[in-house]
This record gives C-alpha cells, sequence and structure tokens, in this order.
C-alpha cells in the first residue's frame, strides 16, 4: 500500500550501508587482526590477511601472558567469580524482594530506601572499606578449608532435603530442579574448595582480601542493592490473587512462596543472573586492586595486561585474539536474549 | 481488609524471608559503608592498614582539600575538582545526545515500511551493544594508536584517493595536548582525547537507543498515520506530530537511564583514554580509582568516594526531577 519510491529507498540503503560499514569496522578489523600472522605493528591498513592463520588463538590458549598462570586457570577463576557471585546474590536476594514486594513490616520502607540508595553508588566507591576490612581477616589455608567444608555440608544439607522434601510431596517442578541442583552445585564447588585448601595445611597464610572469596565478597556486596530492587520491581508486577487462590487451597506461606511466586520469577531470575554475570565477567577494578598472586588473575585483568602494562612486549594479534575469546561467550548469549536483557535493562534503573 | 489479614497471617515469615539478605548486607555492605565514613575523616595510609597503627582523626580536612583542588591533599598532578566534575557532568550530557539523537533516526529509517535488508540490518546493528565496555574500550584504544592505528590508517587510504597527504591523518587521538573547538567552552577546551571518548561512546551506545525506539515505534498505531495522510499530513510533519512526541514516554527513561549510566563510565576513563592528556578527560569515579590504587591516599579516597555518592544521587534526583517534569506535561 504505502509503497517506497525506488529513489528513496536507494538513498536510504546508501545511508545504512554506510553506517553498517561504521558498525562493522572494529569487530572485522579486530576479527581480522585476530587471525593474522603477522605481529608487528601495522603500517597499511590490513582488514583481512592475505593467510590466515589460528596460531593467536591457539598461543593465546596455551598462555596468554608472560605470567605464570595458564589460559584454564584464568577462564576458572573467571568462571568461579562470576557465576558464585551472580548465583549467591540471586540467592540471597530473592527472599528480601519478595518480602519488599509482598508485606508491610516494622522497618520496611526504611530498609527500603537504603537498598535503593545503595543503587546509587558507583560499584568503585565501595571497593575500599571492603579492601581495608578484608585485609584484616587472615588465617590459615587448613582453617579456611574447615569452614568451607562446613557451609559445604550444611548447603548440601539443606538443598538435599529441599529437593527431597519437593520429590516426596510431588511438587517437584523443573525450576525446583533448578534451585535445588543449582545449590548442590554450590554445595559441591564448596567442598572441592574446602578439600583443595585443606589439603595446603596450617603452613599457608591465607588472607581473604587477597583471595577470589574476598573479591567474590565485594562484587556480591555491590551487586544485592540492584538484585533486590530489580527482582521487587518484577515481583510487584504478579498479581497478588493468585497467593491469595493459592492460601485459599491450603498452602502454607513457603509453598506459595516456592510453588507459586518463583516458578513465575524464573525468567526474570535468569535474566538477573545473566546481567550479573555478565558484570562479574568483565569486572576488573575490584579484582586489579585485591589480588596480587597471578594465579588468581581473571580473564579482564589479564587483557589490561595485555594492553597496559607490557603493551609493548606483546603483539597485536595476540591482544586481537585474546579480545575475542574474552567477548564472545557474553556476545553470544547477550545476541540470542537480547530482546528480554534490554527490557530488563530498562526495568532495572542505574548502575555503573 | 483482605490486605491487613494477608499481612497479619504472615507473622513472622516476612522477617524471616528478609534476615538473611539484611545479615550479609549488614555485614559487606552498610558495615563497611560506615568505616568509609569514618575513614573518611582519618589520614588513613598504606602504613595505617594494620590495625596496631590506627591513622590520625583529621576532622573535614580530606574534604576541604578536595573541595578546594588541594594539591598537597589529593596528589594527583593537576587535580581540580571543579574541572573534573564539569567534564564530567558535559561528557554524559554530549554523549547521551549524540546518541540519543542517532540511535532515534536510525530507528525511524529501519522502521519505514517497504525498506529492504531490514532483518540484516537490525541484527548487524545490536553487536557493538552486546560486547563487554571493558573490551569495546581497550580495542578502540588499539584503533586509536597514532601511528598504526585502525582509524588513522583508514583515514589516510580514504585520503589518499583525494590526494590527501598521509601526515594529515597522523591524529594522537589519545595523547595530543591540542583543544581543537576552542569554542566550545573558553574556560575549559575539550581536548582531542575527549573526541575520541565520544566517538567510542558513539559507537557502542547509539545501538542501544536505536532497540529501545525501535519497540516504542512498533507500539504506534498505524491508524494514527493513515488518518494524518487522509488529512494531507506530508511525512516530516507525520515525523514531527505523531512519531516523536509518541517515542517521548519511551526515550525520556532511557535517556535518563543512559545519562547516570555514561557519568559514572569507569571503563572509557580508565581503559581508553587513562585520563590523558593532564588528567583533562578524567572522571570523578576513575580519579577515585587512582587514589585507592595508585596513590593509596585510602583516607582521601574515603572522602571521594562520599563525595562521589552525594554526586551521583544528586544527578539521580535531577534526573528524575525532569523525567517527572516532562511527564506532567505529556499529560
Amino acid at each position: 500500500m504505502n509503497k517506497l519510491k525506488l529513489k528513496n529507498q536507494l538513498s536510504a540503503q546508501l545511508l545504512l550501508i554506510i553506517i553498517t560499514i561504521t558498525v562493522m569496522f572494529p569487530i572485522v578489523y579486530i576479527f581480522g587482526l585476530s587471525i593474522n600472522p603477522d605481529g608487528r605493528r601495522p603500517s597499511e591498513l590490513v582488514i583481512f590477511p592475505a593467510q590466515p592463520t589460528l596460531a593467536n588463538y591457539a598461543q593465546v590458549l596455551d598462555r596468554p601472558t608472560a605470567n605464570p598462570v595458564s589460559f584454564s586457570q584464568l577462564l576458572s577463576n573467571s568462571l568461579m567469580l562470576s557465576t558464585g557471585s551472580a548465583a549467591m546474590s540471586l540467592l540471597i536476594g530473592v527472599f528480601a524482594a519478595y518480602a519488599f514486594s509482598r508485606f508491610k513490616f516494622v522497618g520496611r520502607s526504611f530498609l527500603m530506601s537504603a537498598v535503593l540508595g545503595l543503587t546509587l553508588l558507583p560499584s568503585v566507591a565501595g571497593l575500599l572499606p571492603l579492601f581495608i576490612l578484608l585485609n584484616r581477616i587472615r588465617t590459615n589455608a587448613a582453617v579456611v578449608g574447615v569452614a568451607m567444608l562446613v557451609l559445604a555440608i550444611l548447603a548440601i544439607v539443606i538443598f538435599g532435603m529441599f529437593l527431597l522434601s519437593r520429590i516426596r510431596n510431588r511438587e517437584a517442578g523443573g525450576w525446583t530442579f533448578v534451585f535445588g541442583l543449582g545449590g548442590l552445585l554450590i554445595g559441591a564447588l564448596l567442598l572441592y574448595g574446602g578439600i583443595i585448601n585443606f589439603a595446603k595445611g596450617t603452613e599457608e597464610e591465607f588472607i581473604l582480601r587477597n583471595s577470589l572469596y574476598g573479591v567474590g565478597i565485594t562484587m556480591i556486596s555491590g551487586g544485592l542493592p540492584f538484585t533486590i530492587w530489580y527482582l521487587k520491581g518484577y515481583l510487584d508486577t504478579i498479581p497478588k490473587e493468585l497467593e491469595e487462590a493459592a492460601r485459599i487451597d491450603g498452602a502454607s506461606f513457603n509453598q506459595t512462596f516456592f510453588l507459586v511466586v518463583l516458578p513465575l520469577a524464573v525468567p526474570v531470575l535468569a535474566i538477573r543472573f545473566f546481567l550479573s554475570f555478565m558484570g562479574d565477567w568483565t569486572e576488573f577494578y575490584i579484582s586489579w586492586q585485591f589480588l596480587t598472586d597471578p594465579k588468581d588473575y581473571t580473564l579482564a585483568m589479564t587483557l589490561w595486561n595485555i594492553v597496559g602494562q607490557y603493551a609493548a612486549n606483546i603483539s597485536w594479534n595476540i591482544f586481537a585474539a585474546y579480545s575475542v575469546v574474552v567477548a564472545l561467550p557474553i556476545a553470544v548469549v547477550y545476541a540470542i536474549f537480547q530482546k528480554q536483557i534490554v527490557g530488563g535493562l530498562t526495568l532495572g534503573g542505574v548502575k555503573g | 481488609m483482605r490486605g491487613s489479614s494477608n499481612a497479619n497471617s504472615a507473622g513472622i515469615w516476612p522477617y524471616i524471608f528478609v534476615l538473611p539478605t539484611f545479615l550479609v548486607m549488614g555485614l559487606i555492605t552498610f558495615y563497611p559503608i560506615f568505616f568509609n565514613v569514618w575513614m573518611s575523616f582519618t589520614n588513613f595510609q598504606l602504613a595505617n592498614i594494620r590495625l596496631e597503627n590506627p591513622p590520625e582523626f583529621i576532622g573535614l580536612a580530606n574534604y576541604i582539600g578536595i573541595l578546594n583542588n588541594d594539591i598537597a591533599v589529593v596528589k594527583i598532578a593537576d587535580f581540580s575538582f571543579w574541572k573534573h566534575l564539569f567534564f564530567n557532568i558535559w561528557w554524559a550530557v554530549s554523549s547521551v545526545f549524540t546518541t540519543l539523537i542517532a540511535g532515534i533516526l536510525i530507528a525511524i529509517v529501519l522502521n519505514v515500511e517497504g525498506l529492504w535488508f531490514k532483518k540484516a540490518y537490525r541484527v548487524m546493528f545490536i553487536l557493538p551493544m552486546v560486547i563487554p565496555n571493558l573490551v569495546v574500550n581497550t580495542v578502540w584504544r588499539n584503533m586509536f594508536d597514532p601511528t598504526s592505528g585502525a582509524i588513522n590508517l583508514a583515514l589516510m587510504a580514504i585520503g589518499s584517493v583525494f590526494g590527501l597527504p598521509r601526515e594529515m591523518f597522523e591524529i594522537n587521538w589519545l595523547g595530543s595536548i591540542e583543544h581543537p573547538i576552542g569554542l566550545l567552552f573558553p574556560w575549559q577546551p575539550m581536548p582531542v582525547t575527549y573526541y575520541a571518548m565520544l566517538i567510542s561512546n558513539f559507537w557502542r551506545g547509539w545501538p542501544w537507543v536505536t532497540v529501545i525506539a525501535t519497540g516504542a515505534l512498533q507500539s504506534i498505531p498505524k491508524e494514527l498515520y493513515e488518518a494524518a495522510s487522509i488529512d494531507g499530513a506530508t511525512g516530516p510533519q507525520k515525523l514531527w506530530s505523531i512519531t516523536l512526541p509518541l517515542l517521548r514516554p519511551a526515550m525520556v527513561p532511557a535517556a535518563i537511564l543512559s545519562y547516570n549510566w555514561t557519568f559514572n563510565l569507569l571503563d572509557i576513563a580508565y581503559f581508553l583514554t587513562g585520563g590523558q592528556p593532564f588528567h583533562e578527560t578524567e572522571l570523578l569515579v576513575s580519579i577515585l580509582f587512582r587514589l585507592v590504587n595508585e596513590q593509596r591516599l585510602y583516607g582521601v579516597a574515603a572522602s571521594f568516594a562520599v563525595i562521589v555518592f552525594i554526586v551521583s544521587t544528586i544527578m539521580f534526583l535531577l534526573t528524575n526531577r525532569i523525567t517527572r517534569a516532562t511527564e506532567s506535561y505529556d499529560s
């Protein structure tokens, strides 16, 4: 009906092609550089190398920097930090979000404004006091191991009982398993870490600040207010009548939360998890400030090692390959769930 | 009635639900914040990290030093709180305006009926948005290299078509001390690096605006345009009187959000520019991180963190006020 005139079509296409070139230029350039065998600084613009190679990726996966740390170690540090912190802040935050969304209790409005106020605190501003405080918590590896084993057993017992009781009552939906198995996974990770630390014995000093746990605690501290505010915003949109109906049917308070509310919130929990994960995956400042042992370094810190400090020593094609490796997992997930995530971001509010 | 009975029957449960969160937050969020406020009134330094060696209480000296641009207190060369604050605000305002205008215009073009390859463009245009900020800024830093960076090499290649010499495009994007457009703010002209920041942020920022604007555009009923056509409205008239007003409710919150993000966009000041030249392109948050990480002036940094928090809150309240004002204008 409203057919576009050819002249307008062509000028629109011309404009969009120019925009496409500007959008694609950095991406194609860095990809081309990452498969370029020549590591010297270019003097002519090369978009696609004459003899493409995957050697740079092999080098990155083998040993990205001069630091004595392998790529798999970096990857596992980054993964543990970002999944651990994202899962913990979600696990802790969802209960508070529900209480805020549904109940009037003493201190509610005060606590809520405290949480909202905290979302305005730039994450880098919260790093300093925790740096000083966590630095004071010192012990040896064996004690840490024991503490982690206790936590691991607690987590496994609680989540195991939760899963078992749900299964016995035939109340187990798909998300119950996600929740229960997620908790069990955290328990298993704690168990693993506990054994490793315990094996190190009493000789090795442990400073909470100088460990991935210290970084994780600081990440959770920064992420929690935002998680609570975000989830509360979503839970507010779930009609109360659903829960009232469940209550009339004889469900307990706990059952309404686990069986009615949480299943409805699963998509938004997933988005929040991914947003926290994405933030923590590329988190730089806390880990840069806290960690001194190269074995604890993360992927993001190493990217800066390549570009900043040792920039002169590391060839550009290695930098390019490394950037692609760091960006790719996030970019793929983000691109797939782009609609939901953008909707979630605008719902969420402010956090730098 | 119903609501109150609900609250009563819940009894102690709300507290049980809130308790774990606030135990954790009390320990790792609220207590550290009070500790930070206490630190801000002391001369806390590296030596005071050990518990046996407590810092001295110095009252408001840190705050006074920061607000008076006292380099003896802050120990960053060329530190000037008000200049940094002005740069930070102008940086956020200018980057939001550029991305917002471009993002909306591109969304409108992409929404034209009968346009070819619409889907392909939409897929390609989300790519900048999905790449982590850290990577975007390190890559742009690499591309802005004065002798071998992709930007200058591309400009040279384009320039050579028109017979322009290569030397013309050896632009020192991240280190030049020149201020190209001096007229803009005569008392504080923007260095070349500011434009590099603007370009990099523009590249990453407009696709996000386009995604939001596209969503809003698609919810505008087509009947409005048809009715306008019957009344004899031209294309620009429809754009001005239907599209833009109906986009506003979605775009104002997006602009506010984007302003508050960009205001504290530490990645761009730390990874892309490093504050160069002469700390002219520092943001408040990057100064804060330098105070902690490089200067190790923990007491001063604690005061600076409090100031950053206050500034962020003021920005949030101001921008929120503007949203409310436009809302009432709409109705």
